[in-house]
Parts: C-alpha cells; structure tokens; sequence
C-alpha cells in the first residue's frame, strides 16, 4: 500500500519492531518505517482494546503510540528510527511500577 | 486550629454519604474512594516535621479517634508499589480518600440543577443591596432578588463582602501541577506529592508562591514538581507529562477558612476556603443546613473573619 519515492540514496539501517529486523532509511520516522514494512496495527486502546494505527503523521492523533527501548506510548510518527532500536506495540494502558 | 482540625475531619468521615448521594441523585459519580493516604518524607526534617503534626492531631482528636501514624520505608514500600529509594518515611491516614474535582464539579452542578437550581455564568455582581427583608443582586447577566445571599466567590469574596457589611481577607497563593499521560493502575492509594486518577493518568504537585494573580506555568516550579515526583516514583520518568498548570488557592491570614453570617445584614453570609474538594462532605451536608436555617452553630465563631482583626484595649468612658 505504501511505497517510497525515490529520491536520494540514504544511508539503511535495521531496528527491531515485536522481535522482527526491519529496514529502514536514515530519516525515517517509526511510524513511516513501520508502514512501509506493512504493519498497520501499532496499538491497543487502553478502554476497549481496539487496534489502531497511524493516523495524521503529525504528532496530533496519538494513533501510533508504540513502546520504544522501554520507554511506553511514544508517538512513533514523531520519533527518527535509530540503528537497533527497539519497537514494540503499545497494548493498552502503559504499565509502569509494578514490574 | 482545633475547630478546624475537627471540622476537615468531619468532612472526611461525611464524604462517603455525600458521595453515595451525588452519585445516586445525579448519575454522576465523584470517583470517590476511601483507601486512606499518605504523605512521603524525602529527609529526616520531613519526617519530624510529620510525625510532630500527627502527634498534634492525635491530641486534637482523641489518639482513640485519630488512626494516622508514622511508618518507616519497608512499610511504606510494602503499601506502594514502585516506591523510590530517596523516601526515608512517611505516614499514613485511614482517614484520607481520593476524589476527581473535575466529576465533583460536575455532579455538583447536575444536583443544582436537579433541585430546580439555576447556574448563571458571565454574571459578575457589581452591587448587592437591601430589598425588603431580603437583597437584591446586580450582575452583568440581570438582577436578582433573594431572602439569603450566600458570598462564595474565592477570592472576589474580597470585594464582595463590604457591601453586605462583611469582611473577606483573602489573598491568592499560587499552585501548579503537572499531570502524565495515563497508564494501567498502580497506586493503591493517593500520597499528599503523587496521586493516580480513576482515569490512570498522574497528578504531581504542589507547589506554594505568593505572586499576586499570575497563574502561567513557570519551568522552574515545574522542574521541581518532576524532580520531588520522579525521586519518590522513579517509574514516572518513564511516563510523558501531557498537561500542566496553576491555579490560585484562596488563602486567608492564617489558611483556615471564613464562614460567617453579616450582623448588619442578616441572611448575608461569606464562604471562604482553599480545600473545596475535602471540605465538600461537610460543606454539603453540614453547613448549607445552617445556612438554609438561616443561623451557623456556635462553634462557627471561630471561623469569623474577626480573628483577624488587631485586638486593642481601650478604655470605656
């Protein structure tokens, strides 16, 4: 569904997105790196637990939240992926504390 | 003082059955719960400082009447969870509950409005005057006529209450409070510093500055805020501060609140506070009976704006 548009030769780089290696561009946010590799579903709400996804791509929607190297509910259309970061869905509440 | 001690405390014990009542004459729930509470010590002057406070209210109460006590780091580590290493002590209160201000508010205003009351907003009284035997209010949204008028505008109280020959001394001392992004329950129950609403998300606070009628949200106050928090709940560092801001606690002379019927103009009565939540209970279901009736009971007397007042001897000719 998504596609890039070629523009200029970008450095790759890989992340870790639910125990997977993906491809990026330097460049890339999360949440346009996640799309491109066909992910739709980045959270769970925290009332009714319904899937949802990226949305404005903005910084506006809070639609993508994901888990990033431990920190809960980051924007990910907000945030660059870096070499090795680590993703991971948003499902539900963040918990904090008790672990 | 004692009288107020003793009234916050009957606003604490009454705050269950107001609860049960708003909820179930309005639908809308307070988010009321009685867990207790407790207050978090960051140093040993803190937790002298508590433990002093308690030792007074004990003495206030009836130690057999007052359950708060002081408890050291493993029990409080043992009734919070995620507790930061930097709390040395704290105490904790049986008495102590949580309420959301925003669902209190709320259903306060639905009961007005279910008891035929009317809320007229953008109506800023500019005169109150002698009607008959009752008073005639001026506002910028008409003028209304009434037996009693009740003065319970915070800090324009100040203005207000000269025309019906009272007094209301109050000054503005400014809070701020951030407030986290939610997450899943953690906190069993509300600590003075840190509380988890019924929604998930965190409030933090408080802070104290006398500066007249600002009320923007200042770095270095709200730095501290996090700083205090994140010291006493480390897991919060993990969490994303989604709003913050100040408001002005209504503050007289000596903190405690003015409740006071005019002697020049009966049926006239001023309703000074800063604790509009806790006092709520006894507000509801203690002093509006009085205020219906038309007399406040004796005890009151030490809440009239009189205290405040230099006492001077002078001779009688």
């Amino acid at each position: 569904m998504f596609k890039r548009i070629a523009t200029s030769r970008k450095a790759r780089l890989s992340f870790d997105f639910e125990g997977h290696r993906l491809e990026a561009e330097d460049g890339d946010t999360v949440a346009a790196a996640l799309l491109l590799a066909g992910e739709r579903v980045l959270r769970s709400t925290a009332v009714s637990a319904s899937e949802r996804g990226p949305f404005c791509l903005m910084g506006v929607c809070f639609e993508c939240l994901v888990e990033i190297d431990g920190i809960p509910n980051r924007q990910a259309c907000m945030v660059k992926v870096l070499p090795g970061m680590r993703v991971r869905r948003q499902r539900g509440a963040a918990r904090v504390g008790s672990t | 003082m004692s009288e107020y001690a003793r009234w916050t405390r009957r606003s604490a014990d009454l705050w269950p059955e107001f609860a049960g009542e708003l909820a179930g004459e309005t639908g809308v729930s307070p988010h009321y719960y009685k867990a207790g509470g407790v207050h978090t010590c960051l140093s040993e002057e803190e937790l002298q400082a508590r433990t002093n406070l308690i030792e007074r209210m004990r003495q206030v109460h009836g130690p057999e009447r007052y359950e708060a006590r002081v408890l050291d780091r493993r029990e409080l580590a043992e009734m919070l969870p995620g507790l930061g290493e930097a709390v040395i002590g704290g105490s904790w209160s049986p008495h102590d509950g949580h309420a959301s201000p925003l669902h209190l508010l709320r259903a306060l205003h639905a009961g007005l409005l279910q008891g035929r009351g009317r809320y007229h907003a953008d109506a800023r009284v500019t005169a109150i005057a002698r009607d008959g035997s009752g008073y005639r209010v001026t506002t910028a949204a008409g003028v209304f006529a009434a037996e009693r008028v009740v003065l319970a505008a915070g800090l324009a109280n100040r203005a207000l209450a000269p025309m019906v020959g009272l007094s209301a001394p109050v000054s503005p001392l400014k809070g701020q409070i951030l407030v986290t992004e939610r997450a899943a329950t953690v906190l069993p129950m509300p600590t003075a510093f840190v509380r988890q609403t019924e929604e998930g998300t965190f409030l933090m606070g408080d802070s104290y500055e006398d500066s007249g009628f600002d009320t923007a949200s200042r770095p270095n106050v709200m730095a501290e805020i996090a700083r205090r928090a994140a010291r006493t709940f480390p897991f919060l560092r993990k969490l994303q501060v989604v709003r913050a801001w100040a408001a002005l606690r209504v503050m007289s002379g000596d903190g405690f609140p003015i409740y006071e019927q005019s002697r020049t103009h009966p049926g006239a009565f001023v309703v000074n506070c800063h604790s509009g939540v806790t006092l709520a209970g006894a507000h509801a279901l203690a002093l509006a009976p009085m205020i219906a009736r038309g007399r406040l009971d004796e005890e009151f007397a030490a809440f009239s704006a009189g205290r405040f007042d230099v006492q001077a001897h002078r001779d009688v000719a």
